[in-house]
């Protein structure tokens, strides 16, 4: 289980967060190709190492925050 | 007492194939046997990175089913389950095939029209299904507590007689047996570390094992698909995940049928030897480390309780996971990729155990003929751009 820090709360275990994915991901400009716009909807990075990720401290203070963490090793960082 | 013979030789790979599989699961495995079989392409290797059938393969809850909702997938699962009914003597192997039913349990009045749906749906589509109720749930599987006073009281359920359970590890060595008579090299310890690339198409795959040209390379290998594509330029949507399962320790033939819930969230089976195998949900965050966090174990115990208060002493043997590479529609990819003749098998997040022998079958078609099989073509990558997703959400038993 996660041990998650909390910019507000500070560590807490991974059971009172949810997950949001990748970080980062910004909307596209209106006028795009459909490409695009499937990319921007369905495409996220998933890398086998270090990843900018969004949590939510849902049983908490309710706080979006991004972190980075290993995804083969669960380091956070 | 001498080492029985080897299912397979182990050999070195050689300079250059028709085909190289990557990924010596089963998916690769059996893709490898149909190209034979089917195609006459015998010029082909499956490289695996660790042992044979040592990732998924041998971590999933060995489940089998074709009660998907939408036409396409319902195509694709009964074709692979089609399949299953006739592997074990096309093979000569035992692969411990038993259609001893699968039972998926409605605890609300949502599941309660939504497996009703599927019943039908699955009827349209020529795959056997069943409608029961609580009664009968109880009479098909007594183990299953039917109270009315459990907090999420069992209201009916689907019912499939034809799915069933398989032996894993039998279907891999059975696969990788035949494969090998036809002359198709399984090379292990053999990790692909880049592919090259021109004009557009890949001519070659660089391994930890040296260069190895080939015609056409065909991705086999679930959770690791993402890492291959970045190796090959481009990008897929899948997000790899643990999913977790568990088995107990080995008891007397107590449960001889499947029983899956999707709402209060574990599929429990029994083994031929004697466990009991349980599986949960994925973990919610993406990961590459084969293990996930307690608090699921936690949750898919205290639903398989709820289900079976008679399992209430039984004891846990050992617990692991697989890495599952989940699509936004929770259905798979198969097909083409931006780079020319490098195919994709890949996304079948939860479900990739039953569909072995139908994916190894229209991924060996596509391959051969350069162009998806009809039955994968629903399945092809550019439904994304399109929209025309086949979303099975809710018949993947495992909530993504």
């Amino acid at each position: 289980m996660l041990l998650i820090p909390c910019p507000f709360c500070g560590p807490r275990d991974e059971n009172e967060f949810r997950y949001g994915g990748q970080a980062g991901v910004a909307c596209p400009e209106r006028k795009t190709s459909d490409a695009e716009w499937a990319a921007y909807l369905f495409v996220r990075d998933n890398p086998k190492g270090w990843f900018r990720e969004r949590w939510f401290h849902a049983h908490g203070c309710r706080t979006w925050f991004t972190v980075e963490r290993h995804t083969l090793t669960q380091e956070i960082r | 007492m001498t080492h029985p013979d080897f299912l397979w030789r182990d050999p070195d790979p050689r300079p250059s194939y028709d085909v190289v599989i990557v990924g010596g699961g089963g998916h690769g495995l059996a893709t490898a046997y149909y190209l034979a079989r089917n195609h006459g392409l015998t010029n082909v290797a499956v490289l695996e990175k660790g042992w044979l059938a040592g990732g998924n393969m041998a971590r999933n809850t060995t489940i089998i089913r074709s009660n998907y909702l939408w036409d396409e997938s319902a195509a694709i699962y009964e074709h692979s389950l089609k399949l299953w009914e006739g592997l074990s003597a096309e093979l000569d192997y035992d692969l411990q095939f038993s259609q001893r039913g699968v039972l998926n349990l409605a605890h609300s009045l949502g599941d309660v029209r939504e497996g009703r749906r599927r019943v039908e749906a699955n009827r349209l589509n020529g795959v056997d299904a069943e409608w029961l109720d609580a009664d009968e749930v109880k009479k098909f599987c007594p183990l299953v507590n039917v109270s009315a006073r459990a907090r999420y009281p069992v209201l009916g359920a689907t019912l499939q007689r034809r799915g069933g359970i398989a032996k894993h590890d039998h279907v891999a060595w059975a696969l990788a047996r035949r494969a090998d008579a036809y002359g198709i090299d399984l090379v292990q310890g053999c990790e692909v570390t880049g592919f090259e690339i021109s004009g557009g198409r890949v001519t070659a795959v660089r391994t930890s094992r040296g260069r190895i040209a080939a015609g056409t390379v065909a991705l086999a290998a679930a959770g690791h698909t993402s890492v291959l594509a970045e190796l090959a330029g481009f990008r897929l949507p899948l997000q790899s995940h643990p999913l977790q399962a568990l088995v107990s320790e080995l008891l007397e033939p107590v449960l001889d049928c499947v029983v899956m819930s999707n709402a209060v969230h574990v599929y429990v089976s029994q083994a031929h030897k004697g466990e009991l195998v349980m599986g949960a949900g994925i973990d919610a965050y993406n990961s590459y480390g084969q293990r996930g966090g307690v608090h699921v174990i936690e949750a898919q115990m205290a639903a398989a309780l709820e289900l079976f208060p008679v399992f209430s002493r039984v004891r846990v043997l050992r617990t692991w996971a697989g890495i599952v590479d989940v699509s936004p529609d929770a259905s798979p990819i198969i097909g083409r990729t931006p780079v020319e003749n490098l195919f994709v098998n890949a996304g079948w997040g939860t479900g990739g155990f039953k569909a072995t022998p139908g994916a190894g079958w229209v991924y060996a078609d596509t391959i051969a003929h350069g162009r998806p099989h009809p039955l994968a073509e629903p399945f092809a990558l550019d439904r994304f751009t399109t929209g025309a997703l086949i979303d099975e959400h809710g018949a993947a038993a495992v909530a993504h």
